[in-house]
């Protein structure tokens, strides 16, 4: 034998799906509603996105130099950043939106050991941090655009809200949460590629729906239920920051409890709470769940029963 | 007619346009041949010849170490040379017999029988253990074994797994194709062993062709019936066929029998027919040459004991230098370091690969996708267990059923981080199960 061949354990073969090419998938999909943020919101909602994706790379890219790992190529801090910013209002002060993405990178995905350590969605979590640390800033939906209340908090304080305003996105809101029907087109690309399914966003959704219909006091009525759904965070939180991979259960029924759980909480957050919007803390607080539903939902192996025999050691 | 299968599962590129449309070829064997004592599942056969002695084809060389063993038999007529250890695919060093051919081809004469009808049930086991025949698939699990369940009469379902669900390889398929009734034959011959039982030809139904043909021989058959199978990876595993032909489920401490089954290989079936009918041991198989580096991708039947070597030169040498050379099909296989090693009862094929891709990735950190969850036939949560195994975690790996990965390859497969998580779980799967032989 002068010339030996390469030798590994089997599989020989891979698939061709890659982590960037998820990645990028997400970003591809998340460009309608980013097009329409701008569209709706001038100029500046392109500064905060570009702000937001440049502040959560090179924070990759600086701990990556500390770290000495180079991991910016798998593109998940793109995803972190693009995210964070349709999850922030247009008239945001550009270095708060520069501080949510190194807060998102370092604090909450780096510090816990870089891409899939994180126990929160990075971006909501930065959001969430914005929110408490600067309300002001983050709750100010004035801009040129639009002037006054999000069509959510108009609904909670019984104003009537215009639907179709709602699905098109003509409304006031975080950049990229408006437009129903920009979320929409995004989604069902990422369903079709197979990067998410319809167990996280379908059981979050009917639970909302469920929820808002017993308790939000207008009963099972259509208009309600659609400006519900259609308002705030809800629909682009479901379909892209619940279905986030690394802070979801990766038990396939765990999936269905989480979505579940997510959609409880916002009806609970949104209906009893103080504000309109809940989408954000019921995600984060659900990601705190993700390791008890997984510990709760393991499944039986092919071929044993539920609570039966496991094998001895 | 619905299709049957299993939950989970991969659909990866099969390659078998290749050399699914090339008729079986002989190939003559060259000067040494090789014979490993070790070939299938269970305790190594014991030599019974020694060095100088004059051998003829057909002849036994070592009789079965216990009753879960085989035993081995020369494929030419010659002189054994030497008992010595030898590599064999997987990398081990295996004591083996070497015979030198005499090119004369020479056989021990072999008894033919005429009627099927007329042969016993209580026959069948002996001839079929005496011919050393074990499951061809790749696992080589000694047949007769299998045929010996402690109650013959529960069991109600023989399946004969025509899946070939492996990537690349065609062996079963041109089997199935060009005889089609000494695999019916074997199945036949099986059916007499369980009197309750039915026969059932399940084939994977990218093979249309064997399954008109398939239907057409058992066409006057009570006792067959041929089943369409969903094209999906792992199909042919036997735990997966079971479930996709009968429903029931069985996990890795559970036999086949202890659901009624008995499953049993194309290949298998047709050595049983020839030990039973023709009288001949186990001394050839089919070889599926074949990948992008293979100058004409063919399939072979090849004396069991020629080397990897000549069978390659009979498909034309490489086109080009293969980076990676397998025994076996893409997903299960074993990569090889050379040629030099002997085809054995489970020599399955020959893939050669220009490039390697597996040595070209990096793996990255787990992303939670749950990718492998969705494809695992065995409905674990690979990834997990790759965690433990990793950090050794014996308990944890134990408790999430561990034990019943079988090793597909699914997970490493579909991982888009490109983890090798089958490698993981089937090294802590080797040290769970070393320990329990203790």
């Amino acid at each position: 034998m002068s010339e030996l061949f390469k030798v590994s354990s089997n599989p020989h073969i891979r698939s061709k799906v890659a982590t960037n090419g998820l990645m990028l998938a997400v970003v591809i999909a998340l460009m309608p509603a980013a097009g329409f943020g701008i569209y709706n919101f001038g100029p500046r909602a392109l500064a905060v996105m570009m702000v937001t994706m440049a502040s959560t790379v090179l924070t990759e890219y600086f701990f990556g130099l500390y770290t000495k790992k180079l991991t910016i190529t798998d593109l998940s801090a793109v995803v972190t950043g693009l995210l964070l910013a349709l999850n922030l209002p247009v008239s945001i002060p550009l270095w708060m939106a520069a501080v949510g993405g190194i807060f998102a990178i370092l604090a909450v995905k780096m510090l816990f050991g870089g891409l899939g350590q994180n126990f929160m969605n990075p971006a909501l979590a930065a959001r969430c941090f914005l929110l408490i640390s600067f309300p002001t800033a983050m709750t100010a939906f004035d801009c040129d655009a639009y002037t006054g209340a999000t069509p959510l908090a108009m609904l909670k304080a019984g104003e009537p809200v215009n639907l179709l305003d709602m699905v098109v996105g003509r409304t006031a809101g975080t950049i990229g949460e408006t437009s129903v029907i920009a979320i929409a087109v995004g989604a069902c690309l990422l369903l079709l590629l197979g990067v998410i399914d319809l167990r996280i966003p379908g059981s979050y959704i009917v639970t909302f729906v469920l929820f808002a219909g017993l308790f939000g006091g207008y009963g099972f009525n259509p208009s309600y239920l659609a400006a519900q759904l259609s308002g705030g965070g809800l629909m682009l939180g479901a379909f892209f920051m619940a279905t986030d991979y690394v802070t979801r259960p990766i038990t396939i029924r765990g999936q269905y409890v989480f979505g579940i759980t997510l959609g409880l909480l916002t009806g609970i957050f949104r209906i009893f709470g103080p504000g309109a919007e809940g989408v954000s803390y019921a995600i984060i607080l659900g990601n705190l769940l993700v390791p008890l539903i997984e510990k709760w939902t393991m499944p039986t192996a092919f071929g044993h029963r539920k609570g039966g025999k496991r094998h001895e050691k | 007619m619905a299709k049957l299968t299993f939950i989970g599962g991969i659909h990866p590129y099969d390659g078998k346009d290749l050399s699914k449309d090339r008729a079986i070829q002989d190939v003559l064997p060259g000067k040494e041949l090789v014979y490993p004592l070790s070939q299938h599942i269970g305790a190594p056969a014991r030599p019974i010849v020694e060095k100088g002695d004059r051998v003829l084809a057909g002849q036994m060389l070592a009789e079965a170490g216990g009753f879960v063993s085989a035993p081995v038999h020369t494929s030419v007529s010659g002189t054994v040379k030497a008992l010595e250890p030898r590599r064999v695919a997987t990398g081990d060093m295996v004591m083996s017999i070497i015979v030198e051919n005499d090119g004369l081809y020479e056989d021990v004469g072999f008894r033919a029988r005429t009627s099927l009808e007329e042969v016993k049930g209580e026959e069948i086991v002996p001839l079929v253990r005496d011919a050393g025949i074990v499951g061809m698939g790749g696992a080589g699990f000694p047949t007769h074994v299998k045929l010996s369940p402690k109650e013959p009469e529960k069991i109600d379902v023989v399946i004969a797994n025509c899946a070939e669900c492996e990537p690349y390889l065609t062996s079963d398929y041109r089997r199935m194709l060009e005889e089609p009734e000494k695999l019916v034959g074997g199945l036949k011959l099986i059916l007499k062993l369980f009197p309750n039982a039915h026969g059932v030809l399940a084939v994977e139904d990218n093979k249309p062709d064997c399954i008109a043909l398939l239907q057409k021989v058992t066409r006057d058959e009570t006792r067959i019936s041929v089943k369409a199978l969903k094209t999906k990876y792992p199909q042919g595993g036997e735990r997966q066929l079971i479930y996709a032909v009968t429903g029931r489920r069985i996990n890795s401490t559970m036999l086949p029998a202890d659901v009624g089954c008995v499953v049993n290989n194309v290949d298998t079936m047709v050595a049983v027919y020839r030990a039973v009918m023709e009288g001949r041991p186990l001394m050839e198989r089919i070889v599926t040459v074949t990948g992008d580096a293979v100058a004409q991708p063919a399939n072979f039947r090849v004396r069991i004991g020629s080397c990897y070597e000549e069978v390659l030169a009979a498909a034309g040498g490489f086109k080009e230098k293969p980076e990676k050379v397998i025994c076996g099909g893409p997903m299960m296989g074993f990569a090889m370091f050379g040629l030099n090693v002997p085809i054995t009862k489970t020599s399955t094929a020959l893939l050669a690969l220009s490039k390697d891709e597996v040595s070209a990735m990096e793996p990255g950190p787990c992303i939670n996708c749950g990718r492998c969850v969705e494809v695992c036939p065995g409905r674990v949560v690979p990834s997990r267990l790759a965690d433990y195994a990793a950090h050794f975690d014996e308990e944890a790996f134990l408790a999430n059923y561990g034990m019943e990965c079988c090793e597909c390859g699914c997970c490493s497969f579909i991982c888009p981080a490109k983890r090798p998580l089958t490698q993981q779980i089937k090294s802590m799967r080797k040290i769970q199960l070393a320990k329990r032989k203790k």
